[in-house]
């Protein structure tokens, strides 16, 4: 496989008393798909949250694409960077949310066009061009003129996707982006990530979507109590686990897959 | 499966027993609810207050409703009004404008900066609009010179206060100061209301602090606006209170007219009647701007009533 993409080194991270992230370390290939399993609770969305410096760790490293997230090195000493700066590098990485997120006061074309346009201050025109081909890829061609409350799930969640890929991110991070979707707005979601992994995008994809993971994902990480306890191939991961702990939830999953 | 206890499943049985739901049987047309006869006497009660109100206008010649009329479109009222207004327009823009730096101050991460404008809000909310007015009218007798100067330093620009501190000054800081600290509060609880994902969302994209500002004010302004008519509202009102340091408003004009002419309830109906009619326009404007700032959280049309088959394109 290819360079590391993202690396991380024993990231941890607590919240008051709460040990959340205890030592976590993980590199993700340029141009492959990585799919993070795990029970509720057990730090999934705080780690991708490290990642982009949404929420800093406390201790380690995070690295994407050879550039060190949140912190300046000085000597022997990591100075935290300044709000600006953090959120300069943030350009790089795409994120997708659970909950679509998107501004609720502008229309689709113009959620897509807000990452580029505010940030880069790059040509209104050719951001809105740029938008429209995004839009289009995500099959949304026709729905830029609407707002977010006047398209479905999936739809919200497939202009989410196109509003990250404006920044042409180097990395795409998605959170259970089909967790608040009804069964059947799920699969015009995972299309577009199939597509977008297919063109090579570096994707690390927090789901509870195991068929998704089987088929898409070159590397599944099983993540339990703020540590990955099992990773590898996913026909290893999913369909052998080597631990009790992973055992036990993939066998919870295929439970209520089947009751689905 | 648990089988229902058997007295809800005979309840059930026997209340949808004797309800015919066939239809085209007999058709069944729909008619008004009866209306409560509570309903007549409260409007006759009602009826009965507003024609004594009116009859006691009309005949209390005390009203002096020519005067009224009189004074109504007379110069030294309209110059009044034109004060008041004035003043009600630029103590809110002063006001809103300290009250969106006081609220970002109070979300500072700078624990200083946040404690200084809690105090600020504090200080200003709990003490009497009226005394503020009259404090600030009198600074001189605290400060006769107020300078610039470095502290415990040389002095830089001095002014005599009681020059510096006109009627009006004294007016326009009284008001500002105090409209800041509501605003301020006003400003913070929209910021408050904005949903974490957003803030979170407009990070992910790489926007910078302002940028995401820029992202959450206009959210924020939708539920920062009816607050904000109602403080405009208020402080349109408030004004009245500058007539205390002779400042020529609308109040104080009318008090000017009935020192003279004796005239004191006719010149206040005049008074009010400019409130109120200001205040009513102000309303109207208030319910037009909600309307604005709706805009996609009301659907436009209907919400999609289908969703498309619309299969993402393979690329
Ligand atoms: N901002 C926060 N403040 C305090 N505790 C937090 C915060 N964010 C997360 N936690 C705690 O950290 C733990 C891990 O949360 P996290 O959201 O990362 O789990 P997760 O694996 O994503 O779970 P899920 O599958 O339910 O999304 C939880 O116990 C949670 O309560
Ligand atoms: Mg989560």
């Amino acid at each position: 496989m290819g360079t590391p993409m993202i690396v991380l080194n024993g990231i941890q991270k607590r919240f008051d008393s709460v040990h959340v992230l205890k030592g976590v370390d993980y590199s993700v290939a340029g141009g492959s798909v990585s799919c993070l399993i795990g029970p509720s609770g057990s730090g999934k969305s705080t780690l991708l949250r490290c990642i982009n410096g949404l929420q800093p760790a406390d201790e380690g490293e995070v690295w994407v694409d050879g550039d060190l997230i949140g912190l300046r090195i000085e000597g022997d000493h990591l100075i935290p960077l300044s709000e600006k700066e953090v959120a300069d590098q943030r350009r790089q990485i795409g994120m997708v949310f659970q909950r679509f997120n998107l501004f609720p006061h502008m229309t689709a074309l113009e959620n897509v066009m807000s990452g580029p346009l505010r940030v880069n201050r790059a040509q209104k025109a050719e951001t809105r061009e740029l938008a429209r081909q995004l839009l289009d890829r995500v099959g949304l061609a026709d729905r830029g003129d609407h707002y977010p409350n006047e398209l479905s799930g999936g739809q919200q969640q497939r202009v989410a996707i196109a509003r990250a890929l404006a920044m042409k991110p180097k990395v795409m991070l998605f959170d259970e982006p089909t967790s608040a979707l009804d069964p059947e707005l799920v699969n015009e979601v995972l299309s577009v990530m199939r597509t977008l992994a297919a063109e090579g995008m570096t994707m690390i994809v927090v789901t509870h979507e195991m068929g998704f993971a089987r088929e898409v994902a070159d590397h599944v990480c099983f993540m339990d109590d703020g540590v990955i306890v099992e990773e590898g191939h996913p026909d290893a991961v999913l369909a052998n686990p080597q631990t009790v702990r992973a055992r036990e939830f993939l066998r919870k999953a295929a439970n209520s897959d089947q009751q689905n | 499966m648990p089988s229902p206890p058997a007295s809800w499943a005979s309840s059930r049985a026997e209340a949808s027993e004797p309800v015919s739901v066939t239809t085209g049987v007999r058709p069944r047309t729909r008619r008004p609810r009866k209306k409560s006869p509570w309903r007549y006497v409260a409007i006759a009660v009602i009826l009965f207050m507003v024609l004594s109100l009116a009859d006691v206008a009309l005949t209390n010649p005390n009203f002096g409703w020519p005067v009224v009329g009189q004074y109504l479109f007379s110069a030294v009222i309209l110059h009044g009004l034109l004060l008041t207004l004035e003043l009600t327009a630029v103590v809110m823009i002063i006001g809103s404008v300290l009250g969106v730096l006081l609220a970002i101050m109070r979300t500072s991460s700078n624990e200083f900066v946040a404690r200084g404008a809690w105090t600020y809000v504090w200080f200003f909310r709990g003490t009497p609009l009226l005394i503020q007015v009259i404090f600030w009218f009198n600074i001189a007798a605290l400060f006769p010179e107020i300078e610039l100067a470095v502290p415990f330093g040389p002095t830089l620009v001095g002014f005599d206060a009681n020059a510096l501190v006109t009627p009006w000054t004294a007016a326009v800081l009284a008001l500002s100061l105090n409209e800041g600290a509501y605003m301020a509060e006003i400003v913070r609880g929209g910021l408050l209301g904005v949903d974490r994902g957003q803030y979170e969302a407009a990070q992910a994209l790489g926007m910078r602090p302002n940028k995401v500002f820029r992202i959450i004010m206009p959210q924020a302004v939708r539920t920062i606006i009816p607050p904000t008519a109602n403080q405009l509202v208020t402080t349109f009102k408030n004004t009245a209170l500058v007539s205390v340091i002779g400042l020529a408003d609308l109040l104080h004009s009318a008090q000017v007219v009935y020192a003279l002419n004796y005239q004191t309830i006719p010149l206040l109906i005049v008074a009010a009647f400019w409130y109120l009619l200001l205040t009513s326009l102000l309303s109207y404007f208030q319910a037009l701007l909600e309307r604005k700032y709706s805009k996609g959280y009301a659907p436009r049309s209907r919400p999609q009533a289908k969703s498309e088959p619309a299969v993402p394109k393979e690329v």
